[in-house]
C-alpha cells in the first residue's frame, strides 16, 4: 500500500537510478580506455610489485578492463616463468 | 586584458549555441564589452539565435584569412551597440579552413578590446573543437541530464584537460523538475556524483526558450522568466558572485505532501 503512495506520487524507484548505474559503469570502461597512461602505469607498478615474488614473462603480460553486464572487472593475464625460492 | 571563455560539450544539441547568446547577452547586459565567436565553420547559427542573420557581411574566415579588419566582421547587437558584438563562422567552407594557430592569434588581439571573449564551440571532439579550445583561458561545458549527454560530457572533461584547460565548469540544461520530483531525470547532485566537476548553473526546460528564440531575442532579457533567471544566475557566478542555486520544485505543496508521507517531515 505504501509503495502503491509512494509510486502515486513519485517514489524513488524512477529510471534516474537506471541512468546513474548505467553511466557509472559506462565512464569506468570510458576512462580507461581513455587514458592508456592509466593502463601503462598500472602494468608498469603491477610488474614491480609481483616480480618481488614470481618471475613473470613481462613480454606476454596484459592488462584490460573487461565489461560485464553489470560489472566491470580489471583482467590482468600475467605469464608466470618462475615461482622464486626466496624472497 | 579580457578573458576568454569556450562554451563546449560532448553531444550535439544540448543547447550550446543558446547558452552562448544568453551569457554573452547577460554579460553585456551587466555592463561588460562582450564578443561572440562562432566558431562552427559550416554550419553557423549564433547569428540566428541572436536575431543578427541580416547583418553578416564578413566571417571569421575572413578576419584570419585578412580579406578584412577584424572591426569590419564584428556585428553590433541590437540592444547593446558596440557592447556586445558577434564574429559569425563562415557558412561556405570546411571546418579545417581556421587553424588552431590563427584563432590563438585572434582571441589575443580581442582581449585587447573586451572584457569577455565567448567562443561558441562545434559539438563533437575533431578539428572545430581543437580550433575553439586553442586560444581559450577557460572553459563551459553543457550538458542535459539525459546519459548520453553526460557520458560525452564526461570525455569532454578529459579532452579539455588533456589540452590543459583545468577546471572546466558545468552547465546543466533542459532540466525538467517535473521528471525530477518522479525520479526520472538525474539532478543536480546525481551529475555532480558522476562528473566530479563544479556546477556553474542549471537551466530548467522550458517553452520560453523557444519562443524566444523565435523572435531573434534571448531569453536571459525575459525578467519573469524561468530559464532567464536561472541564465542571470550564472551571469552572476562568472562575474564572481555567490549566487544559490534556483529551487527548480514549483509545486511545493506535492513535495511536503510527499516528504509527509515518506515520514521525513519529522
Amino acid at each position: 500500500m505504501f509503495e502503491f503512495i509512494t509510486k502515486l506520487f513519485g517514489g524513488s524507484d524512477g529510471s534516474k537510478n537506471k541512468a546513474k548505474e548505467r553511466l557509472r559503469l559506462v565512464l569506468v570502461h570510458d576512462r580507461a580506455s581513455l587514458s592508456p597512461g592509466l593502463v601503462a602505469a598500472l602494468e608498469a607498478e603491477l610488474i614491480e610489485v609481483i616480480s618481488k615474488y614470481l618471475e613473470i614473462d613481462e613480454e606476454g603480460l596484459d592488462v584490460s578492463f573487461d565489461e560485464g553486464d553489470d560489472s566491470v572487472a580489471l583482467i590482468a593475464n600475467i605469464p608466470v616463468k618462475n615461482v622464486k625460492r626466496k624472497i | 586584458m579580457g578573458k576568454v571563455i569556450v562554451i563546449t560539450s560532448g553531444k550535439g544539441g544540448v543547447g550550446k549555441t543558446t547558452t552562448t547568446a544568453n551569457l554573452g547577452t547577460g554579460l553585456a547586459a551587466a555592463g561588460q564589452k562582450v564578443c561572440l565567436v562562432d566558431t562552427d565553420i559550416g554550419l553557423r547559427n549564433l547569428d540566428v539565435v541572436l536575431g543578427l542573420e541580416n547583418r553578416i557581411v564578413y566571417d571569421l574566415l575572413d578576419v584570419v584569412e585578412g580579406n578584412c579588419r577584424v572591426r569590419q566582421a564584428l556585428i553590433k547587437d541590437k540592444h547593446f551597440g558596440e557592447s556586445l558584438v558577434l564574429l559569425p563562422a563562415a557558412q561556405t567552407r570546411e571546418k579545417d579552413a581556421v587553424s588552431p594557430e590563427q584563432m590563438v592569434e585572434l582571441m589575443a588581439q580581442l582581449k585587447e578590446e573586451y572584457d569577455f571573449i565567448i567562443l561558441d564551440s562545434p559539438a563533437g571532439i575533431e578539428h572545430g573543437f581543437k580550433n575553439a579550445i586553442a586560444g581559450a583561458d577557460q572553459a563551459i561545458v553543457v550538458t542535459t541530464p539525459e546519459i548520453s549527454a553526460v557520458r560525452d560530457a564526461d570525455r569532454i572533461i578529459g579532452l579539455l584537460e588533456a589540452a590543459e584547460l583545468y577546471d572546466p565548469q558545468l552547465i546543466i540544461n533542459r532540466v525538467r523538475p517535473d521528471m525530477v520530483r518522479k525520479g526520472d531525470m538525474m539532478d543536480i547532485d546525481d551529475i555532480d556524483d558522476i562528473l566530479a566537476i563544479s556546477i556553474l548553473g542549471v537551466i530548467p526546460d522550458d517553452q520560453d526558450i523557444i519562443v524566444s528564440t523565435n523572435r531573434g531575442e534571448t531569453v536571459v532579457m525575459d525578467k519573469k522568466s524561468r530559464p532567464g533567471q536561472a541564465y542571470r544566475n550564472v551571469v552572476r557566478r562568472i562575474l564572481g558572485e555567490e549566487v544559490p542555486f534556483m529551487d527548480l520544485q514549483e509545486r511545493k505543496i506535492m513535495h511536503w505532501f510527499k516528504r509527509i508521507l515518506s515520514g521525513e517531515a519529522q
